[in-house]
């Protein structure tokens, strides 16, 4: 399974960088290549050519500022993963990234390269849409910044134009004292999501619901924002009912269809466990945040 | 079928070529090579390491991880010219000189950690990067598996291999 | 070194070599100045081959040759039908390249032969066909309908074989029931997937006018004499070699594959080396499958729960041809009774075309299928009398006084009645209730149960025919100037270990370390009778072969010994490689003795010098070398098993099911098996613990995906679902050691044993787990988080 021909150009600059990618219509950004070049060698993508985007001054690095993390194009999975500065600040996301492949494909993959290949069914993605965080794209008439929400359109396709270049990726921190949890059903261990779930939660004082972002990958073809399933939690104590009420309020997202891996019929049941548990868990983490102030 | 064909033989191809150069087990290494060969070809074809095997070339089965500036990647999932400039490790950069193991392929061998062999150097390369790592080891059952979940083995059903990493923590006072 | 090596769990010899990254797999071989191939694989189920245009392919640069079967001679034949069977009526083999039709998505159409393999494709691409589709019907019972779509226009109703066995009175035995109790049961196909996908290259010298052939073979010998027929040249003057092989399981044994006829005849056309190095996508749309069969099976029973009869009626999909016969559908059969007495047996097969990858057999070899169902069959007797699922088997087995107990009827792969012939089933099952803490269980399972969690108990007892005939060689030399042992015998390796457990056999015969035992084998030139690697029958034909073997060289070497330091032979022992008078410190070496028992003219070396200063190693007059004597310590002999020898165990486990999510999670997974002496208990609980790791991916994720149209959906590494470490579980193997009474060493096969009883335990623990839901039945495997939803959903939960 060898790729069909291309050509390579591994530009030092970003505009180098757009103007190939402006020139070509067949042409494609190569980051950490896990996604493409899989596709390549079974030729179910054949790029005209490669624009390497790895020796780009200006792409690397991980800051972590007041309200949120700024994460650029060329930074490894892994490196995200580990990042203690990361990890003092939003803990999801070094939870939710535990699930992403394996960790040889993470040494290698970009946290940017996953957003802007949109899988329905992988976990960045999600995490953009649940914490509500957005990217910077770099075009021929400048930079914009894109709220996940606006990013996402369907199966593998994002807002990002053929010659725009996604340059950083901006995940909000956590709410204080906030709870979190994030989780997903697999096949098998490092598979693509079947269903995932994250969830950030706050309670007042009297432990009711004082603020809650839902979201799920693997149900439809994009990540998706479970906001009926917010509005039934919220100012609630999170009771069974409650949970219930959340439960059936998502069920009409699971949009994607029965396929080789699971039916819709299961989706659907999975959604539902996993809307309980996540509540539950991140209720109890915002218990414990709020017991330690 | 006696008969025989003269042949004008081509020995390249006609795609275009790159110039590559990379460090290889420590040896800087120049070549001019097709733009589209995989690293995973570079290693075995070019230079002649066939240690690094190739099993499924869409990064599933691990058989072809080598490391990549000290990080264990797939070189089915890389190009030689995007490599550039990069620091491979193979598997024949782990035993000594003179062909004595390495402590992780000692615990290997100890524990019957391989059968065919195929998947082996793939598996070795993945945990060695990992001991290699500063990242504290979690050695538990579920931490091993999480550690080789991402190589493949179809022989062994990976008890043993489990074995092995454990065996090899300890040769290498990592425990 | 006194040691005994039979039993003895010693590291293994190839393993440094390994380790180090030295293996030499056939891509791994220089080939200076090679070609390589690329196939043209069909797209379509089932069409009609209109037009062929390799021209552009012919034209593109980098190209060599292209051929279709227009431009393959002689080798646009059928291939060859490896095990003809009466019960098949005009079975179909493929071409090497279709002609005319084509049958399964993957079915070879061109071969491309280029510079590199990225060239190879690109021209593979490049070749134009009209393709004209025809209906297909991938539905197994539907496809035996009158008027289906055909799979070969030859053969209606697809049907490919039919065949009935019969064994006591199965009639009389259900006229006589008190209960009888029938399932259907279905296990889907599945392939081997081995970590090294098949590979094959081919050089011809056209000066000594020999080929030779490097194939990721487990049949050497069988496609040596294969390829010396097809291509009409001596047997002498082709060679093939079989070198380090990266898993075979049973896809390697088949013979032949179209690459393996046209690799060859491309290098002998194109005067350089050819290599085909097979890709994972076409390793699943072109190496063989195996294991999907309906069963609808029935036990007849008396209350007490004792099985007198037993009725099968199973289809088998053997895929779109049956070059290895019915093999697989026959060791179902005759492995239908698993371990229990039931002494009258009806079953039935039908086997079935479908357009898809052809179905030769996978380790198990149709084993798993018939325990799936008669497991499952048991369950549920068990379940309908009110009896426990251990005490229903216990009141079934076979008691020892009873060996060897004959089905007569039921003609195993031997050709031979089957005849189950030593072993102690009720201990196995008392071992595995015990470590499996069996007893304690409801215990643990209502425990659970109030914490919300819901665990059950799986059980399955199998048996498996193994050492399966017709011969095998050993020959066993002792090296003059090392004094090291050659070993060579007809078999070749995929990972079982035979460098080191045949050296453990001649280690203990010859009283060197297994170490210094060479062992050679996967090369004609280096032993060329024998059949293959297959069917649990290395350790049992070639291991008895080889200790016949150093038996032989053994006399011979105590004989010359014994000359040599003039005592008689009694007086003589063998250790640390050389031969002693027993009680002194006399000796003489091994390289000593090899180097006297051979009269040469010229000395050489320090062991030609060593020898002279001892006896001559031959007492008799006459010529330097006795008529009817043979230089040297060397002897070749063989096995021939007189029938099978047959290994058998019990699986039990502690599984959990996650109704939230559907997931199944093994808790506890316990083996019992016996496979008679074992000559090194490492490697076999290597081979057990791989069985049982492939038994789980067929359990639970190994499902291979075919669409309506015929197309396989997924012929990835990403889609079909292999398990990782992280599906895998502690799995205690606890060894049980019958000795067969079939042959001198006692042992018998395991090779395919961990993978037979796995599915039938998962499905029944799962079972077993969600009682408190209803009586919900798992009759289906592999089983998915699907399967689980929605028979949760069917009971109202």
């Amino acid at each position: 399974m060898k790729p069909s021909l291309f050509g390579y150009q591994a530009p030092t600059t970003l505009e180098d960088a757009i103007n190939l990618l402006a020139g070509d219509a067949d042409a494609v950004v190569l980051a950490g290549g896990q996604t493409l070049l899989p596709a390549m060698n079974f030729r179910a993508a054949n790029p005209s050519l490669l624009v390497d985007i790895q020796h780009i001054d200006g792409l690397r690095g991980i800051a972590v500022g007041a309200d949120s993390i700024v994460v650029k194009a060329m930074v490894r999975h892994r490196e995200l993963e580990l990042d203690e500065a990361v990890q003092r600040v939003n803990p999801l996301i070094a939870e939710a990234m535990q699930h992403v492949a394996h960790i040889p494909i993470r040494n290698r993959g970009t946290v940017v390269g996953s957003l802007c290949h949109a899988d329905p069914s992988a976990e960045m993605p999600l995490l953009l849409v649940l914490l509500g965080g957005s990217v910077i794209a770099r075009g021929p008439s400048g930079s914009r910044e894109i709220a996940a929400e606006d990013f996402f359109h369907s199966f593998l396709t994002t807002a990002r134009s053929h010659d725009e270049i996604v340059i950083e990726a901006r995940f909000p921190l956590l709410p204080p004292k906030a709870g979190w949890a994030f989780d997903e059903v697999t096949r098998r261990h490092g598979d693509y999501a079947v269903v995932g779930v994250g969830c950030v939660l706050s309670l007042d004082g009297s432990s009711r619901v004082s603020g809650v972002r839902l979201a799920a990958c693997g149900i439809a073809d994009r990540p998706v924002r479970l906001k009926e399933a917010e509005a039934a939690l919220n100012g609630t104590a999170l009771g069974a009912s409650d949970l219930d009420a959340a439960v059936a309020a998502s069920l009409a997202s699971v949009t994607q269809p029965d396929d080789i891996n699971v039916s819709q019929g299961y989706r659907r049941r999975a959604l539902g466990t996993l809307i309980h548990r996540m509540v539950a868990r991140a209720a109890q983490r915002a218990q414990t945040a709020g017991a330690v102030s | 079928m006696t008969r025989m064909m003269k042949q004008a033989a081509p020995s390249r191809s006609a795609d275009a070529q790159a110039e590559v150069e990379l460090t290889v087990n420590g040896e800087v290494v120049r070549r001019t090579v097709s733009v589209r060969m995989l690293l995973s070809d570079f290693l075995r074809h070019e230079l002649g390491l066939t240690g690094t095997h190739v099993g499924c070339e869409h990064g599933v089965c691990g058989c072809c991880t080598v490391l990549i500036d000290g990080k264990p990647g797939r070189s089915c999932l890389t190009l030689a010219v995007q490599a550039n400039g990069y620091q491979i490790r193979t598997i024949e950069s782990v035993a000594a000189a003179d062909g004595t193991l390495h402590p992780v392929q000692q615990a290997f061998k100890e524990c019957h950690g391989l059968q065919c062999g195929y998947c082996t150097p793939g598996m070795v390369m993945n945990i060695l990067g990992r001991f290699e790592e500063t990242e504290p080891l979690d050695l538990s059952d579920e931490g091993i598996r999480e550690l080789l979940s991402g190589n493949l083995c179809r022989c062994t059903g990976y008890l043993n291999i489990i074995a092995a990493v454990r065996r090899a923590a300890e040769l290498l006072g990592r425990s | 070194m006194s040691t005994r090596m039979f039993g003895a769990r010693i590291e293994r010899n190839v393993d440094p070599k390994l380790l180090r990254g030295e293996g030499a797999f056939v891509d791994d071989i220089p080939l200076p100045d090679a070609l390589h191939v690329a196939f043209l694989r069909s797209p379509h189920a089932r069409a009609r081959i209109d037009a062929i245009d390799t021209t552009a392919a012919k034209a593109h640069p980098g190209v060599v040759a292209v051929y279709t079967s227009d431009d393959i001679g002689a080798l646009d034949v059928e291939m060859p039908l490896l095990i003809p069977h009466p019960s098949m009526t005009n079975p179909q083999t493929q071409r090497p390249l279709a002609r005319g039709d084509v049958h399964y998505v993957g079915q070879t159409v061109a071969m491309v032969v280029a510079v590199d393999r990225y060239t190879a494709e690109d021209a593979a691409g490049l070749i134009e066909v009209d393709y004209a589709p025809l209906p297909v019907e991938m539905d197994l019972v539907k496809a035996l309908h009158d008027g289906a779509p055909r799979v070969h226009a030859a053969v209606p109703n697809n049907l490919a074989a039919h065949f009935v066995q019969t064994c006591g009175d199965p009639d009389g035995a259900f006229a006589a029931a008190e209960h009888v109790t029938r399932i259907t049961v279905q296990v889907d196909r599945s392939t081997a997937a081995p970590m090294e996908c098949r590979a094959v290259a081919a050089r011809w010298e056209a000066v000594t006018g020999e080929l030779t052939v490097w194939d990721g073979t487990q049949a050497p010998i069988s496609v040596r004499g294969g390829l010396a027929s097809v291509f009409g040249i001596d047997e002498d003057k082709v060679r093939v070699i079989a070198p380090d092989v990266g898993g075979g399981f049973g896809q390697k044994v088949l013979l032949f594959y179209p690459d393996e006829l046209l690799v060859p005849m491309a290098a002998m056309q194109l005067g350089r080396p050819v290599k085909y190095i097979e890709d994972r996508r076409e390793n699943f749309i072109g190496s063989s499958q195996e294991r999907t069969q309906i069963h609808t099976i029935e036990l007849a029973a008396l209350k007490s729960g004792e099985v007198i009869g037993l009725r099968d009626f199973f289809l088998h999909d053997t895929g779109a041809f049956i070059p290895y016969g019915i093999a697989v559908a026959q060791v179902a059969s005759t492995s239908i009774a698993g371990p229990y007495r039931i002494p009258n047996i009806f079953v039935e097969f039908k086997a079935v075309y479908t357009p898809t990858v052809q179905v030769t057999p996978y380790r198990g070899c149709g084993r798993p299928q018939a325990c799936f169902a008669v497991e499952r069959a048991m369950d549920q007797l068990a379940q309908e009398l009110g009896l426990d699922r251990f005490e229903i088997r216990r009141r079934n087995l076979i008691a020892e006084h009873q060996f060897p107990y004959e089905r007569e009827g039921l003609l195993f792969a031997d050709g031979l009645k089957v005849t189950l012939d030593s072993g102690q089933y009720a201990k196995a099952l008392e071992m595995a209730a015990t470590e499996l803490g069996a007893e304690d269980f409801a215990t643990a399972r209502a425990k659970a149960l109030s914490e919300g969690r819901y665990l059950g108990l799986g059980l399955a007892c199998y048996v498996e025919g193994t050492g399966l005939g017709p011969y095998e060689g050993g020959h066993v030399k002792i090296h003059p100037i090392t004094g090291k042992v050659y070993v060579n015998t007809g078999l070749s390796t995929q990972g079982q270990g035979h460098d080191t457990v045949f050296a453990q056999i001649v280690a203990d015969q010859l009283g060197v370390s297994p170490q210094d035992v060479i062992v050679v084998e996967g090369d004609t030139k280096a032993f060329d009778w024998g059949v293959a690697t297959f069917a649990s029958r290395a350790a049992v034909v070639s291991g008895n072969a080889i200790h016949k073997t150093a038996i032989a060289v053994r006399r011979k070497v105590l004989q010359a010994a014994a000359n040599m330091l003039d005592v008689d032979i009694a007086s003589i022992e063998l250790r640390d490689s050389a031969a002693w008078v027993k009680g002194s410190n006399r000796f003489v070496p091994l390289a000593a003795i090899a180097t006297a028992s051979n009269p040469l003219r010229y000395a050489f070396n320090k062991a030609a010098q060593a020898a002279t200063q001892f006896a001559p190693a031959s007492k008799h007059d006459g010529p330097p070398l006795a008529e009817g004597e043979a230089p040297g310590l060397e002897a070749t002999d063989y096995y021939s098993p007189s029938q099978s020898t047959w290994a058998y165990g019990v699986h039990a486990a502690i599984i959990e099911v996650d109704p939230g999510l559907c997931t199944v999670k093994i808790r506890k997974y316990v083996c019992i098996h016996d496979c008679g002496n074992m000559i090194n208990p490492m490697l076999v609980e290597g081979q057990v613990m791989g069985g049982i790791a492939q038994g789980i991916g067929g359990a639970l994720y190994e499902h291979l995906d075919y669409q309506a149209d015929g197309n396989l959906a997924n012929a990835s590494l990403m889609d079909f679902l292999v398990p990782y470490a992280t599906e895998i579980p502690d799995v205690s193997i606890l060894h049980l050691e019958t000795p067969s009474p079939l042959n001198p060493l006692g042992v018998k096969g395991v090779g395919e044993a961990g993978c037979i009883a796995v599915g039938a335990v998962v499905a029944s623990g799962v079972e077993d787990a969600l009682r408190p839901f209803g009586a919900l039945k798992f009759h289906h495997v592999p089983l998915s988080p699907t399967m689980i939803a929605d028979a949760l959903e069917q009971a109202g939960h």
